[in-house]
């Protein structure tokens, strides 16, 4: 056998599953799709006591109506569900852009958008997502429920600021506004490995064909997704012209600071990265422009 | 912290079967060492290469990368299945068999277990779709083109077959 010996319980309710986790704490993992956490106990490098599966609970599942202002979307989701919901992607295009690239089939038919989140692996394509669009997370405990937005969820590497005793239920996504472009691209060494960088923008027009608002998030580059609207804020007023958006890039790649990894140096990284910005911001630019 | 017995009852491709397990068995140890159902091969064990994908109500995963009492009340799939009980070659093994799609066939019963889900969805897939399906399972000898010419004519076989 390979993981290390652990008790199993199939969770029959969220509250259940939530009252079993404030009685083991720290003990405990919940069990989501699995795609990170059981080849980590493969390898023992994870040795959880117990496990709180939460696959029998269909209520932690959903993808909410396509057309509000927000959609909700139950944290134990499967990538493969996303990836098949026709209303959803035309509501939340960046998730259309960045599924194919999460793993591949046989993953995304377990992995869930909830456990992608908690596990918090920088290198990962949603949490970068969740923070281009500004998501807000609702995490649930025994004790009661809060809400926090995603700068204040990802706490560090794989560390999230979830306590012991919580549970990431449903994360809601803002959809972008009328006259808005999205693009996400990454680079990797191999289709479906963890980025060596990935780029995700929303460009927001106003009736002028001026830049309204800008998002822009990194993965692969730092301990947790990188919120780099910032540096593309001097798009803000202005036509998104090659230069502007040159600009932007060169800002991204100062204000970034890449890890560096087997795979690519820091150099190489804060190299695609700058690249990568240029092109997504103009990809999402005529998204607006010619649809 | 004591080990706990896991009843499962689940099918695996139409067989019913009922077990009692540690929760730590992976699903792709039980259908080999408990199961006796050794077509599923292990490689990786961490979800990288494929080899032990099979169909878990219809649909492919790593049992890798699920513990066997998940699959309690599920319908499997694998590798034994595929061929009709009289021995008869499904048209993809039939084409990986013609095309000459394995080498030392470790990587082979996933890849048909992956590609038999596919087929099912794109009756007509071109090259690239056949590749991007493919992506998930590694096959260190046969540089995946015969394999790719096998599923295309696995799935013009499908075509002129089907009703």
């Amino acid at each position: 056998m390979k993981p290390a010996p652990f008790k199993y319980i199939a969770a029959s309710s969220l509250d259940q599953a939530l009252s079993l986790k404030a009685e083991y704490g720290d003990e405990a993992r919940f069990l989501a799709g699995g795609q990170s956490l059981i080849p980590a106990m493969n390898f023992r490098l994870a040795r959880p006591e117990v496990l709180i599966d939460l696959n029998g609970l269909p209520e932690l599942a959903g993808i909410g109506q396509s057309g509000a202002e927000t959609i909700r979307v139950g944290a134990m989701t499967r990538y493969r569900a996303l990836e098949r919901d026709e209303a959803f992607l035309k509501s939340c295009p960046l998730f259309a852009d960045a599924l194919p690239h999460i793993a591949h089939p046989q993953i995304r038919n377990r992995g869930t958008i909830g456990g992608n989140l908690s596990h918090a692996d920088p290198a990962s394509e949603l949490p970068a997502i969740a923070t281009a669009m500004q998501a807000r997370m609702t995490i649930k405990s025994a004790k009661g429920e809060r809400e926090v937005d995603t700068s204040e969820f990802f706490a560090g590497l794989l560390t999230t600021s979830l306590e012991s005793e919580e549970m990431l239920t449903e994360i809601a996504f803002p959809v972008p506004k009328p006259r808005s472009g999205s693009c996400f691209m990454e680079v990797a060494r191999r289709r479906g490995d963890f980025a060596l960088a990935g780029v995700a923008a929303i460009v927001t027009l106003d009736d002028r064909g001026k830049c309204a608002n800008v998002r822009l998030a990194l993965c692969g580059v730092g301990d947790t997704p990188v919120d780099a609207s910032d540096s593309a804020a001097s798009l803000i007023g202005q036509s998104c012209s090659e230069a502007a958006i040159e600009a932007v890039a060169v800002d991204v790649q100062s204000a970034i600071d890449p890890p560096g990894n087997v795979h690519a140096s820091a150099d190489y990284q804060r190299h695609i990265a700058g690249v990568l910005t240029r092109r997504v911001l103009a990809a999402a630019h005529e998204r607006v422009v010619h649809g | 912290m004591a080990e706990a017995a896991h009843d499962v009852a689940l099918t695996v491709n139409g067989t019913s079967y009922r077990s009692t397990i540690e929760a730590r068995m992976l699903l792709s140890d039980f259908l080999r060492h408990e199961l006796k159902l050794a077509g599923t091969h292990v490689g990786c064990e961490h979800g990288v290469c494929g080899a032990c994908t099979v169909l878990l109500d219809g649909a492919p995963v790593r049992s890798c990368l699920m513990f066997a009492v998940q699959a309690n009340g599920s319908e499997l799939s694998t590798i034994e299945g595929l061929a009709s009980a009289s021995g008869d070659l499904s048209p993809l093994q039939a084409a990986m068999h013609e095309h000459h799609g394995l080498q030392c066939g470790y990587c082979t019963p996933g890849i048909l277990m992956t590609m038999t889900a596919f087929l099912r969805e794109h009756g007509s897939p071109s090259e690239d779709e056949v590749r991007e399906a493919l992506s998930g399972n590694l096959c260190r000898c046969t540089g995946y083109q015969n394999i790719v010419d096998a599923v295309l004519k696995a799935a013009e076989t499908m075509r002129t077959v089907a009703p």
